[in-house]
């Protein structure tokens, strides 16, 4: 009944508006979470150079190298996360077979000798000329919106999606999941099941769904743990994380490395680009996963406190835009966004401090990576187009 | 929007704010209350120190001539900790490193094994956290292999370091006087403050005997630092701060490297000639000091080796030899550690404190063949009677029965076996007086102190040896008797007497005190000491081998001074009737036959001999000697242990002393006018400063 009279009202007033409608579109945009993400982008590239221009230097390259490669890449985003606010993201499901069907072929490709291992995980598939895509990062705008078209079917009395929806909702989201656990990425699949969890609840599912899905995770990770599934790095990464001293020059050397650069940061930092740390490359994947020591070193307890508070921005306005949606399917999508960039800036930023264990996944708009920042960009456009079009009133 | 939805969404409101407020109050705990800690780290993780190693200095004679410096040899060294961290611990590192270094992969793990119990050398002694040497003087080619290889080597170095080296002027090869350097272990690390040479540059050497041990401060000197940036790989990117190493001072020696050489010579011939004469000559000494001074002029000691060996990894068979008794523990100076029963040339106290006790200086006293002291006789060398004669004469024709008769009439008027509450016991006073039974207080480490058997030390020793004593009284000798009966008989009963009055200071004991036998102990160093007493008129000196310590720009750091000479209690009349004897023991006495044809024009000298017998093994040779003796510059000692007759053995290689240093027709002298340099020598140019 809400639902209907909210759709019905976007659509007139799109149409009473007509030519005015892009304008007025604009004026509607979150400038807040518009905001935040430009200030996290800016920030992010400024870290990346931070992170490579010395290590580039000695190797003799050019040393504003990435930052070009991803200011390029930053632009690239904006421009895609622009046209999916721009369209009509209700008409996103009718493309979602075949958004899905193409990630999976993606997650399968990478499995296949197309792929390419980087850092111990088949996650790339090189296109040639320096370019490689990452399939995972699109799978998790692909699971959102599938998840969001399954589970919020407009429904008649029912509070919650029925046991049928859940079972196809856990099916489908359990294809790529298990494709990208054999990678193997453990990281994204965590985001994936932040995000079905999370997603699930927000429609309203049972809550026996719900602990089900908690109890039958863990009983999982329990026997993946004990009949030894997991790789030999991973099961490191992990005593790693509970005895970080354990073996400083071996798994628990990223932990410990990454905690002595951010703990010697200090309250203001080293000024930007004056990270002893960073410029002497004791933290590996600086640009990527572990940026975020670029920003306790240099930046201090003010810059990371303020990396959070902006993240903490683009959730807060993330939760907005999910309650203040037009329909359930916006509701779904907007909460799938935020929990997903929730779980990848806690489970990132908390592995560089020593409370997360070491898994591979970029901090949302600030870290490198073409597919990551494309994959967040539209991410960030789905929430602008939940919003765009959200109720009129509230 | 459905109730349910709302409610979670609220609920996902809290979760997300509460798991931002979990990462800013990490961060604070982290960055603001640890800030300072993880600053500390950090600081270790961007620089590193290496240590310069500073250039020890050199140990030079009294003409500036090395008898220890440094040449430079590129040695490859193995960091043990990147060799465990290796996945393989490092074996492929070693299995290369042996390929290019030519040299066994077992061999150069076992020169990396951390020396222990039970760990046989080749091992390493110092801290596992230095570098180890695997090989000096690498060939450059082969150094510059590894050089240029370092990712197939990581933790190996080769670098150009100053190890010791020996040039041996003169052939002076004073190897236990010099000493040797050891790696520093990790204690002595622990306590050392400033800093330490721990890093690839070198290896932290301490000096562990002689004068490296000695003078190990000032030979030292000051490592210099770099504090050099450093980045993950551990890649040299720059250097944040230096200072210069302060390299080591040299030490000026008295040993003059030509009367060394000549005294070793001498040393080797009278132990070659005593063992061609079929006695053992297992060890032996020569000494030379300057009597007006104390100053070292000659240490020389049998067995000997080349301190060489230390340079670089020491073999198991090498480090065997050198402290095993089968080589004769060439280790030990037998001049400072060597303690032997000094014979009759220990009379020079006797006579001294038979004329104290109030025998004339000019009596005449019988000499017969045997004296009985006691119910035992005590007998002259070989049994022999001289008919009376005055002191002159008892030390000139060493006649020991004047010597026994004083002894047991000095012990009958001490309360013989029943002695008086505060005896005066002249004689081993004065065997104190004259420096025996304690350090002379040279500048080397380990001195021996002899041994002067008093009463105190026989009740000591009785109290040590009585258990068993009191068990061969008891129970006789069994095994011995089933052999010897007889033997075993004398055994019971010499045991059953120290079992009940082993602790008498007997009337025996007196008289073989007299004649430097017994239970008397002497070394070579405290005899010459002794005798530069009678021959500097009285000034018991402390012997001193470090003259000066010189900076390495020639200027006097410290001129080393030994500490004031005590007196003997001896009349200057004593004084020169015993020099006055000892004159004639060359001209007419037990050393005529050595001193025959001897230009006594050239340098006069006077000596005494001893002829100490051992139980159970041959006489130690002694001859110990002064001159010239108008005007007295030198005494000289030689000893050798098993070699026979003081005359036969020892004092052909005191003559052989004094005409090396003072020249015969046949060889110009080594000293020029029998001096020694004045003045203190220059440095000799270039050696000491390699890097």
């Amino acid at each position: 009944m809400i639902t209907g009279t909210g759709v019905g009202s976007v659509e007139g007033y799109a149409a009473r508006r007509g030519v005015r409608s892009r304008l007025g579109g604009l004026r509607r945009l979150d400038w807040p979470l518009f905001v935040a993400v430009l200030a996290l982008s800016v920030i992010g590239a400024l870290l990346v150079r931070s992170a490579t221009f010395q290590l580039l230097t000695e190797q003799g390259k050019d040393p504003e190298g990435f930052l070009k490669r991803h200011i390029l890449n930053l632009f690239i985003g904006f421009a895609l996360g622009g046209l999916v606010t721009v369209l009509d993201y209700r008409l996103l499901r009718a493309y979602v077979p075949i958004l899905y069907g193409v990630a999976c072929v993606g997650l399968v490709a990478v499995l296949t000798p197309l792929g390419e291992t980087i850092n111990g995980s088949h996650s790339w598939i090189v296109l040639g000329g320096g370019f490689q895509v990452q399939p995972s990062e699109f799978a998790k705008v692909g699971l959102v919106v599938l998840l969001a078209m399954i589970l919020g079917e407009p429904r008649d009395g029912e509070i919650g999606p029925g046991r049928r929806d859940v079972l196809l909702a856990l099916v489908l989201a359990g294809v790529p999941a298990v494709l990208i656990m054999l990678q193997p990425d453990l990281g994204t699949t965590l985001v994936f099941i932040a995000v079905v969890l999370g997603m699930l609840a927000i429609s309203g599912a049972q809550k026996r769904w719900l602990f089900g899905l908690v109890g039958g995770g863990a009983a999982a990770a329990a026997a993946v743990w004990f009949f030894g599934l997991l790789e030999d790095y991973q099961i490191d990464r992990f005593t790693a994380f509970l005895d970080p001293e354990a073996d400083p020059r071996g798994a628990g050397y990223n932990a410990q490395q990454a905690r002595i650069a951010v703990g010697s940061g200090g309250v203001f930092g080293k000024g930007l680009f004056h990270g002893e740390q960073t410029g002497g490359h004791f933290v590996p994947e600086q640009q990527t996963d572990f940026i975020f020591t670029v920003v306790g070193e240099e930046l201090g307890f003010v810059g990371g406190a303020v990396i959070v508070a902006l993240l903490g921005v683009v959730l807060w306005r993330g939760l907005r835009i999910a309650t203040q949606a037009a329909d359930l399917f916006g509701t779904l999508v907007a909460t799938g966004v935020v929990c997903w960039m929730g779980f990848q800036t806690f489970q990132n930023v908390g592995m560089s401090i020593g409370i997360m264990p070491i898994t591979g996944l970029p901090l949302p708009f600030v870290s490198y990576g073409g597919s990551a920042t494309f994959a967040n960009m539209i991410a960030f456009g789905l929430l602008q187009a939940v919003h765009v079009r959200r109720r009129p009133f509230d | 929007m459905n109730p349910r939805t709302h409610f979670r969404l609220v609920v996902l409101y809290v979760l997300v704010a509460a798991l931002m407020l979990v990462l800013v109050g990490r961060l604070w705990s982290l960055q603001v209350l640890e800030g300072e800690h993880y600053r500390g780290i950090a600081a270790q993780n961007r620089t590193r120190d290496i240590v310069v190693p500073a250039v020890r200095g050199m140990i030079l004679d009294d003409r500036g001539r090395p008898l220890v410096r440094n040449t430079s040899a590129l040695v490859v060294s193995v960091d043990r900790t990147t060799l465990l961290r290796q996945k393989d611990g490092g074996e492929g590192i070693l299995r290369r490193l042996s390929a290019v270094l030519g040299i066994g992969q077992d061999e150069i793990t076992k020169r990396i094994r951390l020396c222990g119990p039970g760990i046989k050398r080749p091992c390493w002694p110092g801290s596992p956290y230095q570098p180890i040497p695997v090989e000096d003087h690498v060939d450059p080619k082969r150094a510059l292999q590894i050089m240029e290889r370092q990712e197939e080597f990581p933790g190996v170095t080769a670098q150009v370091q100053a190890v010791r080296d020996y040039p041996e002027p003169n052939g002076a090869k004073p190897a236990q006087v010099l000493g040797y350097l050891q790696p520093i272990t990790q204690e002595e690390m622990d306590k050392r403050t400033g800093l330490k040479v721990t890093g690839y540059s070198g290896v932290d050497l301490v000096g562990r005997a002689g004068l490296e041990a000695q003078y190990d401060a000032a030979l030292r000197g000051e490592p210099g630092f770099r504090k050099v940036l450093v980045d993950s790989q551990g890649r040299v990117t720059g250097t944040a701060d230096e200072q210069a190493a302060v390299p080591g001072n040299h030490l000026v020696t008295s040993i003059d490297a030509g009367v060394q050489g000549a005294a070793e010579n001498a040393l080797k011939h009278a132990i070659d000639g005593a063992r061609k004469a079929g006695r053992p000559a297992d060890a032996g000494a020569a000494v030379v000091m300057d009597v007006q001074t104390g100053r070292m002029v000659a240490m020389a000691s049998h067995p000997t080796y080349d301190p060489a060996i230390w340079t670089g990894g020491i073999s198991q068979e090498q480090y065997e030899a050198l402290l095993g008794k089968k080589k004769g523990e060439p280790l030990i100076s037998r001049v400072t550690q060597g303690q032997f029963a000094p014979g009759s040339t220990f009379k020079v106290s006797s006579v001294a404190a038979a004329v104290k006790d109030g025998n004339s200086l000019n009596g005449i006293y019988p000499c017969p063949g045997s004296y009985n002291v006691g119910n035992r006789a005590f007998r002259n060398f070989e049994g022999q009677g001289h008919g009376p004669m005055n002191l002159h004469m008892a030390l000139v024709k060493s006649c020991d029965t004047i010597f026994y008769r004083f002894a047991y009439q000095e012990w009958q008027r001490d309360g013989g076996m029943k002695p008086k509450k505060n005896p005066s016991d002249p004689m081993v006073r004065m065997a104190r007086d004259y420096g025996f039974g304690s350090r002379t207080g040279i500048d080397l480490p380990s001195e021996s102190e002899g041994r002067i058997p008093d009463r105190a030390w026989k009740k000591d020793y009785w109290e040590v040896t009585r258990a068993a004593n009191c068990k061969g009284a008891k129970e006789g000798y069994p095994q011995v008797a089933k052999t010897d009966p007889a033997r075993a008989a004398y055994l019971k009963a010499v045991a059953t007497e120290n079992c009940t009055e082993g602790f008498v200071w007997r009337p025996g004991d007196a008289a073989n005190f007299s004649v430097g036998q017994g239970d008397v102990l002497v070394t070579p160093l405290q005899l010459v000491r002794a005798y530069a007493a009678i021959a500097n008129g009285g000034r018991l000196v402390v012997p001193r081998l470090g003259v000066a310590v010189m900076r390495p720009d020639g200027t006097v750091a410290q001129r080393i001074e030994a500490p004031p000479a005590k007196r003997l209690p001896v009349d200057q009349k004593v004084i020169k009737y015993i020099r006055d004897a000892l004159a004639d023991v060359p001209k007419q006495g037990t050393a005529a036959g050595a001193f025959g044809g001897f230009d006594m024009k050239t340098v006069e000298v006077g000596g005494k001999t001893g002829t100490a017998e051992v139980y159970g093994k041959e006489d130690t040779s002694w001859f110990a000697s002064i001159g010239p003796m108008k005007k007295p510059r030198f005494a000289v000692v030689a000893m050798v242990s098993q070699g026979g007759t003081g005359a036969s053995t020892a004092a052909p290689a005191v003559r052989e002393i004094w005409e090396a240093m003072y020249g015969t027709k046949d060889r110009p002298p080594l000293l020029k006018d029998g001096r020694l340099p004045s003045e203190l020598p220059a440095l000799p140019g270039g050696e000491g400063t390699a890097p």
